[in-house]
């Protein structure tokens, strides 16, 4: 405990280590914060969603403050409904059962661009006689435009740009903008618009229900991908995916590393012997390539390719660095100490030669996180990430696949890429600072 | 790039035995590093191809892909869709069986395996199952020395820009220790903790896309100019980009762990008392501080040197760099075992040889050091 104390005050002077740990804190409560949020079923879901969980959301949208940044006000995508009231609706009951609702949408439409695409999803309930909707778009100036008339069924979807009638009606192939600009200046006009859809019921039990869905530039906090899923979703579990890797990576690598060069160097023989040749082999395996093969081939579930890793790095260079301290350890007058009152092989491997480490394996343990959260990212750049799991790779995948570069979608890399950034720098610095605190030898230089 | 600063003397065993000649000794040093080395790659590449060709599996995707393309090619002359439909079955089924025996599908996984391996180790690298080279062949030699020369461009440029600046650099720094340059290397080397294809990302988005001063990727221009001075620009500007995202991700961190590294030496009794003697500081360096570096310092190089053979696999995929990493890339998306296996056996024999010439090189600069004891 007063050991874990003087150390903590140690890093207290270096401001690299108080930045990395702070990024350290706020990652793991972030990765906490995505597991509660959002439960594991929930995001793979989520993650895995077509069309139908995602249709509100428009394709290839910028997160909303880049408007923050812009000169130019881009439009932000939204939804609404009669289901929450988010969109009002009136009922009048008529006669003979009859009922005539009224559902008024006015919306202030103030960007520079022309929105996406806008969706009435209609749903509605009746026995025999199909409910009947006429729908209006009243624009700031005070032009009235008809859309559409339409008995519907009870599940319907209707798109205001594919309206051949509407397309006719308006002369021209793309309704929206239409819509939304001047036909004699062909300008943009700013204001609120007016969406009324009046629609009348046969039948006393018939209801209409409707969701508006209005696709524009940008959309959320993280902007969406080609899918339309909303970004933020793999931003926050990649926080998760991206820390377990790393650590559990890490912590396996370097304890199973200095527990069997601990082994090796104090039972010596064929056991050392053997160790050593397999680290030979091992470096003459190529990293990369062999995990790729595993990733093609096998599997490429997150945990595979771990385990893969974690095998991989063991028998390694360190390996030979913990052996030579081992040794000169192995000679020191404790362990004579306790070998005369007869502690057993294991105990002092476990006990007395691995704690006398600890020290070095903490420092190593903290800078190769980067290592191996970039090494999971690294993968899944090259189309080998985990099929199942939202991870930050997998989205700078998605965006290199759709030419986000080429095409300035710049958000979609830079997110991703500024959280795997932060993540590698935080721990970079931390773990250079306890290096260090560890190794006094380093201290002064 | 990791910089290696462990004794480099404990490979070679340092011994008095009673070895009456200094012939005799080193032969005999030499053919017992040369077997273990041996045995090492031979159980390396083994390794490799049954990785490569575990269980099977890959064997079922190659089988059903001939199947397919032996039956689509036949269903598709016409000069056979006459036939008698148990004759043209027979026909497929010899095809296929050719096919397979064509890539030695016929034998057992084990037996293939130990062919692969004789003929890796003899470097008869064979032929791509699917893959081909520019020219057309599909030779794995071939392949692979057509990319050779991307790669070594790329990877030699860069990697011996940033080993000598970066020894350079450090034995500056390592004289003004404690100094503001000195300071800011040492708060930038966390940055290494990021691969270099990270920062080509941002070197794309910076300079091809925002400011579209310099191509997203590739090695020239499309067509290639046919004038050499204007094929060597058009691939000068197509290198700017990967080879400062490689140069990037190693700089800081390199240059510290030299000039840690140099301090450390330079803090020694005897380079106080060359100082206290007098000599100039150049002196000092070169023949106090520089020379019992060595060893480390061929270390590193040779390593080095590894590297510029295998490519940076995902870098060049990010650049679209014609380059044997990209090459080992695609290979593996394509199930061609005998590039994968190709790549990996010149990577395992350059890595023995080096680790073979090393012991040499220590007893060289390092008089501590005896080849065989």
């Amino acid at each position: 405990m007063k050991s874990l104390q003087n150390t903590l005050q140690a890093l207290w002077r270096y401001p690299s280590a108080v930045v990395g740990l702070l990024v350290v804190f706020a990652l793991v409560f972030t990765a906490f914060y995505a597991m509660i949020k959002i439960p594991y079923n929930e995001a793979i879901r989520l993650w895995r969603g077509g069309e139908d969980v995602w249709y509100q959301n428009p394709k290839f949208a910028a997160p909303a403050w880049i408007n923050f940044f812009s000169t130019k006000d881009y439009a932000e995508s939204f939804s609404v409904r009669t289901t929450d009231k988010s969109m009002p609706k009136q009922v009048t009951l008529g006669n003979e059962g009859t009922s005539t609702i009224d559902i008024t949408y006015p919306f202030t439409f103030t960007s520079d661009f022309i929105p996406q695409d806008m969706i009435l999803y209609i749903s509605s309930k009746y026995e025999q006689k199909q409910p009947f909707i006429s729908a209006k778009w009243l624009t700031p100036d005070g032009r009235e435009i008809r859309i559409t008339n339409l008995a519907i069924t009870q599940k319907q979807t209707y798109r205001f740009a594919q309206d051949e009638k509407l397309k006719t009606r308006l002369h021209t192939e793309d309704v929206i903008p239409q819509l939304f600009t001047d036909p004699d200046t062909g300008k943009i006009v700013k204001g609120e618009y007016q969406l009324q859809i009046q629609g009348t019921t046969f039948e006393p039990d018939s209801d209409i229900n409707m969701e508006f869905v209005f696709h524009g530039q940008v959309y959320g906090l993280a902007g969406t991908d080609q899918a339309r899923r909303d970004l933020t979703v793999p931003l926050l579990w990649g926080t998760p995916v991206a820390l377990a890797f790393g650590l559990i990576a890490s912590l396996g690598t370097s304890v199973l590393t200095m527990v069997i060069a601990a082994l090796g160097t104090w039972y010596g023989g064929w056991l050392d012997e053997l160790i050593q040749r397999i680290t030979e082999i091992n470096i003459v395996l190529p990293f990369l390539s062999i995990l790729i093969m595993i990733g093609t081939f096998y599997s490429r579930s997150i945990w595979v390719i771990l385990g893969a890793t974690i095998l991989l790095s063991i028998f390694t260079g360190a390996i030979k660095g913990y052996r030579s301290i081992f040794v000169q350890v192995k000679e020191s007058m404790y362990i004579e100490a306790a070998k005369a009152y007869g502690a057993s092989s294991p105990r002092i491997v476990f006990f007395y030669l691995i704690p006398r480490m600890i020290p070095l394996l903490i420092p190593g343990l903290v800078s190769s996180v980067p290592a191996f959260v970039f090494l999971e990212a690294s993968l899944a750049v090259l189309g080998l990430g985990d099929p199942v799991l939202p991870t930050w790779g997998k989205i700078i995948q998605d965006a290199n696949a759709n030419g986000a570069l080429y095409r300035g979608y710049y958000y979609w890399i830079l997110e991703p890429a500024t959280l795997l950034m932060i993540t590698g720098l935080g721990f970079a610095m931390l773990g250079f600072a306890l290096d260090r605190i560890f190794n006094p030898k380093l201290r002064d230089i | 790039m990791a910089v290696v600063t462990h004794t480099p003397n404990e490979s070679v065993p340092v011994k008095k035995a009673a070895s009456n000649s200094t012939f005799l000794r080193v032969s005999r040093y030499v053919v017992t590093r040369l077997l273990t080395l041996g045995v090492t790659v031979v159980i390396g590449i083994y390794l490799t191809i049954m990785i490569a060709n575990m269980g099977g599996y890959v064997d079922n995707i190659m089988r059903n892909e001939i199947g397919d393309r032996v039956t689509q090619s036949i269903a598709a002359n016409p000069a056979m869709q006459q036939m008698d439909p148990a004759e043209r079955r027979k026909l497929i089924e010899e095809r296929i069986a050719s096919e397979e025996k064509r890539i030695g599908l016929d034998v057992p996984v084990a037996v293939r395996n130990f062919r692969y391996l004789s003929n890796a180790l003899l470097l008869r690298l064979g032929r791509a199952i699917n893959m081909t080279s520019d020219s057309g062949s599909k030779q794995v030699r071939l392949i692979i020395l057509e990319r050779l020369p991307a790669t070594l461009l790329l990877m030699g440029t860069s990697q011996l820009f940033l080993f000598f600046s970066s020894v350079f650099l450090a034995l500056n720094l390592s004289r003004r220790y404690g100094t503001f340059w000195d300071k800011l290397v040492v708060a930038l080397s966390p940055t290494s903790a990021v691969p270099p294809w990270f920062y080509g990302i941002f070197m794309i988005l910076i300079f091809a896309a925002l400011l579209k001063i310099l191509p997203f990727g590739g090695m020239v221009d499309s067509p290639p100019p046919a004038n050499l001075v204007d094929y060597s620009l058009s691939l000068l500007k197509h290198m700017i980009l990967p080879g400062l995202s490689l140069v990037l991700s190693s700089f800081f961190l390199s240059i510290y762990n030299y000039r840690t590294f140099f301090l450390i030496y330079s803090s020694e009794d005897y380079v106080d008392m060359a100082k206290a003697k007098g000599l100039p500081s150049r002196d000092v360096e070169r023949r106090y501080i520089l020379r019992p570096t060595l060893p480390n310092i061929i270390t590193n190089f040779a390593l080095l040197i590894i590297t510029l053979w295998t490519g940076a696999t995902i870098t060049e995929t990010v650049f679209l760099w014609p380059g044997l990493g990209r090459t080992l890339y695609h290979a593996i998306g394509l199930y061609d075992i005998p590039i994968i296996v190709g790549s990996t056996i010149i990577y395992a024999y350059l890595l023995a040889l080096t680790v073979f010439l090393l012991d040499f090189m220590y007893a060289l600069v390092d008089p501590r050091v005896k080849v065989g004891g």
